[in-house]
């Protein structure tokens, strides 16, 4: 029985700090750091995290923003990522409930290694395979850098997500293999914030040059198809000329090496062989090869061949589609600061107790998570949140209302402000007055509002899954959706 | 059939303190300094109340729950003592318990006071607070002047205003109560600003600047009533009575549906629709005296105008800019400074509107003193936000009007 994919989708932050600013601000400490001082990075914004962000891409992938599968059957939710929010409380499951996908579905989350996405990919085909599927395997990710470090330059954050399952689907497996060592060119340790990075010559010539080789050759012996017959190579490094070292040396032609997208969004850690392969789908052909590897401590390297269904994919935005939404950031000091790499004066506001009642988040989950409202059946009135009475003054039925999501609906802005009294992480706060046009409306806070943007009543809105409010006293997060400017562009698969 | 509370019952005596940054006194220290004055007011001694409604609405930055810390500051003998918080209508809302209370039977005398201590959190503006388990989940981020801040947009679009218009009659508006402000020795801001000033202040949630926000105050007010029949067997002449009371509160219509548009409140057009109806005025631009609304912010005052139904809708603009609503005016809006320059200590703010139209009715009022003798006089609170709030309309005036 065969698998393979069949959706895709992908997520950026729409900040994208200069890496020209993080070089001239850090020179005077390592005037070495120009070197890696060009293009852009993506840069969540401070209400994002992997869970946020994999939410995004799985409703890329899904249909939530416009194309996709469908939400139907999806029968498991595998999250990749080193950069989970929480170390105990399963963060695909917080995926699973902002997506509203049911209960009925298994949903794990994938870590421990820059190699955590291709295994959680090669993982959901292979139960797939056994009829475990489909399953939506997400990567996500964001890394915490030092500052005036070489990875706080190289490394971006983002997401992407697959939908995979028995069939050929979009893109066929035809093969795979794992090398699994213990090279450790870089690690983690519990309770630390930070990498701890061995020197890059090695990294290549031991690591990259010697490990993946193995399990990409073994994967395309597996496929049975040889090395000059790939036209996409997907390779994650930021390291320059690897790739295309790693390419000559196996045999692959010159041009099948994909753009690492170091220049535009930066290296994603875990998500970022899911990006590049996300990224590949977008523009491959029907008959096309694509080899997708993902490196730590060891590789796993993937082999597809992309279908004719393929014509027929239609992510919503596509990776192209978030890169172009897109903020230039020149101001470094505000990228410290979302990060928490320097002390900043909150204020006495930013002090309230922001604990949450696991029973009352509990109760209200599909309310708060998955922005499930009520529309009454007398009536046919849509309303948030769902209540026992309908709020349609010419109704007021009880207990008459059916769930219904929002998430996805058509919005648009009635009024709004942009407070600098309340306490944000990055003022001023932008909210309003929400009004789905089927019916319902919702005072909601708004992100990725460029600053200094003019706003307009009338214009169009979307939903995002952002994290609220953060209760630093317990390390808890707590999650709701928000409304931002809608026009992000659409995949150029989209249209298709 | 119900006949409404028109003339049922009389102010007999009020008191509010000097409102500000009362930096060296508790809630107990101008609760006491209402009160006493409140009591002379009146000619009684305290144990001729019989019972007191007692208004604070963020009590945890003070005196705590329950009636008790009224009993316990004014040493009130073992009367019953009900604790109200309604948001910014609180004050508004301990005078209706005490009306009623009197037009009941229930007691002869009763006492409403209110108090607000809100300068002990270490920042301007209001606490910062939950609002609760459930609705910190998911309401906005929002602050009360990025709530009403939002009255602007949505007006801008309903009636094709500009921005600049806009903010030059929301200056106005702030300029005037601040003229008020400066002939009132018991307001907390007691200097008069001009329109540049008002323009060019810093932001605070767009599009209101600092002076388009009413001052964050500590003090208290009170009022004892009782009926007119007693009243008068005490001594007291021309008296100010009880003419309407209303309150109207949001069931999520604006906040949920989509019926609102967010430019005005749904809640002052119920509110004062029954007032008018209760207090017998049948056209408010030309029977009402004297206003005292909830300005919190200067574009609340804008539209409530027009919520009012002094003002057509659409037109506030041209009237507050014609001055038609500054002391000089038809009818004056905040003559006392408002919420704006007087202060808001939210539990005594709708008390204190009272007392200043009792003052004005009885030729009391000093520097500030309406020429024309106030028949009707209007006060208004509004609680919450534009889209989902508390708004209690109360009209005195003189007995007989």
């Amino acid at each position: 029985m065969s698998v393979g994919i069949h959706a895709f989708g992908g997520y950026v932050p729409k900040a994208r700090l200069q890496r020209g600013v993080i070089a001239e601000a850090n020179a005077w400490f390592n005037p070495g750091l120009r070197g890696l001082g060009k293009g852009e990075r993506a840069t969540a914004n401070w209400d994002e995290d992997a869970v946020t962000m994999a939410v995004e891409a799985a409703r890329d992938a899904l249909g939530g923003t416009g194309g996709g599968t469908g939400k139907d059957g999806i029968n498991g939710v595998f999250l990749a990522s080193t950069s989970l929010p929480f170390q105990d409380r399963q963060n695909a499951g917080i995926v699973a409930e902002a997506l509203h996908l049911g209960h009925a579905l298994q949903t794990m989350d994938v870590a421990g290694s820059q190699r955590a996405g291709t295994s959680a990919l090669l993982n959901a085909l292979q139960a797939a395979g056994g009829g475990g599927g489909p399953i939506l395997v997400a990567g996500a990710e964001r890394r915490r850098t030092k500052a005036a470090s070489p990875l706080e330059l190289t490394t971006g954050d983002g997401a992407a997500a697959l939908v995979v399952g028995d069939g050929d689907g979009i893109a066929k497996l035809l093969g795979h293999a794992s090398e699994s060592i213990d090279f450790v060119d870089h690690y983690r340790g519990q309770d630390e914030t930070f990498d701890y990075v061995w020197e890059e010559r090695w990294v290549r010539d031991e690591g990259f040059m010697k490990i993946v080789p193995v399990a990409i050759t073994r994967a395309l012996d597996a496929a049975g198809i040889s090395a000059d017959a790939v036209d996409h190579f997907c390779f994650p490094t930021p390291a320059r000329r690897v790739a295309g070292m790693l390419a000559k040396k196996l045999g692959m032609p010159d041009d099948s090496v994909r753009d690492n997208l170091q220049g535009t969004l930066g290296e994603a850690g875990a998500a970022h062989p899911l990006i590049m392969l996300a990224s590949a789908l977008e523009d491959a052909k029907a008959g096309e090869i694509i080899v997708v590897a993902g490196f730590g401590q060891g590789c796993d390297a993937l082999v597809f061949e992309v279908t004719e269904a393929i014509g027929s994919a239609q992510p919503g935005h596509g990776i192209s589609g978030y890169l172009a939404r897109r903020r230039e950031e020149t101001n470094y000091m505000r990228y410290l600061a979302i990060n928490d790499l320097m002390v900043v004066e909150q204020g006495l506001r930013s002090e309230v107790d922001k604990q949450t009642g696991m029973t009352t988040l509990y109760r209200n989950k599909e309310m708060i998570l998955g922005l499930i409202g009520g529309q009454c059946r007398d009536c046919g009135t849509l309303q948030f949140p769902k209540s026992n009475v309908c709020v349609n003054p010419n109704c007021g039925a009880i207990d008459s209302q059916d769930d219904h999501p929002f998430a996805d609906m058509a919005a648009k802005m009635n009024s709004y402000t942009a407070d600098a009294l309340t306490y944000s992480p990055d003022p001023p706060a932008y909210y309003g007055m929400v009004q789905f046009e089927e019916g319902g409306r919702g005072m909601m806070d708004f992100t990725d509002v460029d600053p200094g943007a003019k706003l307009q009543v009338g214009q169009p809105m979307r939903m995002m899954f952002r994290v609220k409010d953060f209760d630093t006293k317990r390390g808890f997060r707590r999650y709701f959706w928000k409304a931002t400017p809608d026009g992000a562009p659409k995949s150029p698969r989209g249209g298709e | 059939m119900a006949t409404g509370i028109r003339d049922k019952v009389a102010i007999l005596g009020m008191g509010c303190s000097k409102f500000g940054e009362r930096w060296n006194d508790n809630a107990e220290d101008l609760m006491l300094e209402a009160f006493t004055e409140a009591l002379g007011d009146a000619g009684i001694e305290k144990n001729q109340v019989e019972a007191a409604w007692f208004s604070t609405a963020i009590e945890e930055q003070h005196v705590g729950k329950s009636g008790i810390p009224l009993a316990m500051a004014l040493r009130l003998p073992y009367i019953p003592v009900t604790r109200v918080e309604n948001y910014c209508a609180s004050g508004s809302e301990a005078f209706r318990g005490a009306v009623y209370a009197v037009a009941s039977g229930a007691c002869d005398i009763a006492l409403a006071l209110g108090v607000e201590k809100l300068k002990d959190t270490g920042y301007g503006g209001l606490p910062q607070r939950s609002r609760g388990a459930l609705n910190d989940q998911y309401w906005s981020n929002m602050s009360a002047p990025g709530s009403f801040a939002q009255l602007a947009s949505a007006y801008q679009t309903k009636h094709g205003v500009s921005r600049d218009d806009l903010k030059r009659a929301m200056a106005h508006i702030s300029v005037k109560s601040h003229d008020n402000g400066a002939k009132n020795p018991k307001a907390h801001l007691q200097k008069a600003i001009d329109e540049d000033r008002v323009l060019n202040a810093p932001m605070i949630a767009e599009p209101l600047g600092l002076f388009d926000c009413c001052g964050v105050s500590d003090g208290s007010a009170c009022a004892i009533v009782t009926t007119p029949e007693i009243a008068k067997s005490m001594g007291k002449t021309d008296l100010i009575t009880v003419k309407a009371l209303q309150l109207s509160v949001s069931n999520g219509t604006e906040v949920q549906h989509n019926s609102w548009d967010g430019s005005y409140f749904m809640t002052t057009r119920t509110a004062s629709k029954k007032a008018y109806e209760e207090a017998g005025i049948k056209n408010p631009r030309e029977d009402v005296s004297l206003i005292e609304v909830h300005d919190c912010f200067s574009v609340t005052e804008l539209v409530t105008m027009e919520d009012l139904y002094i003002s057509p809708e659409g037109g506030a603009i041209k009237d507050v800019m014609d001055g038609f609503y500054d002391a000089d005016g038809k009818i004056p809006c905040q003559i006392d400074g408002g919420l704006k320059c007087f202060g808001h200590p939210i539990g005594a703010s709708g008390l204190r509107m009272i007392y200043e139209m009792y003052l004005q009715m009885q030729g009391r009022a000093g520097e500030r003193q309406r020429s024309d003798e106030p028949k009707f006089g209007l006060t208004h609170n509004l609680g919450g936000f534009p889209h989902q709030n508390v708004c209690s309309v109360v009209i005195v005036g003189q007995e007989g009007a």
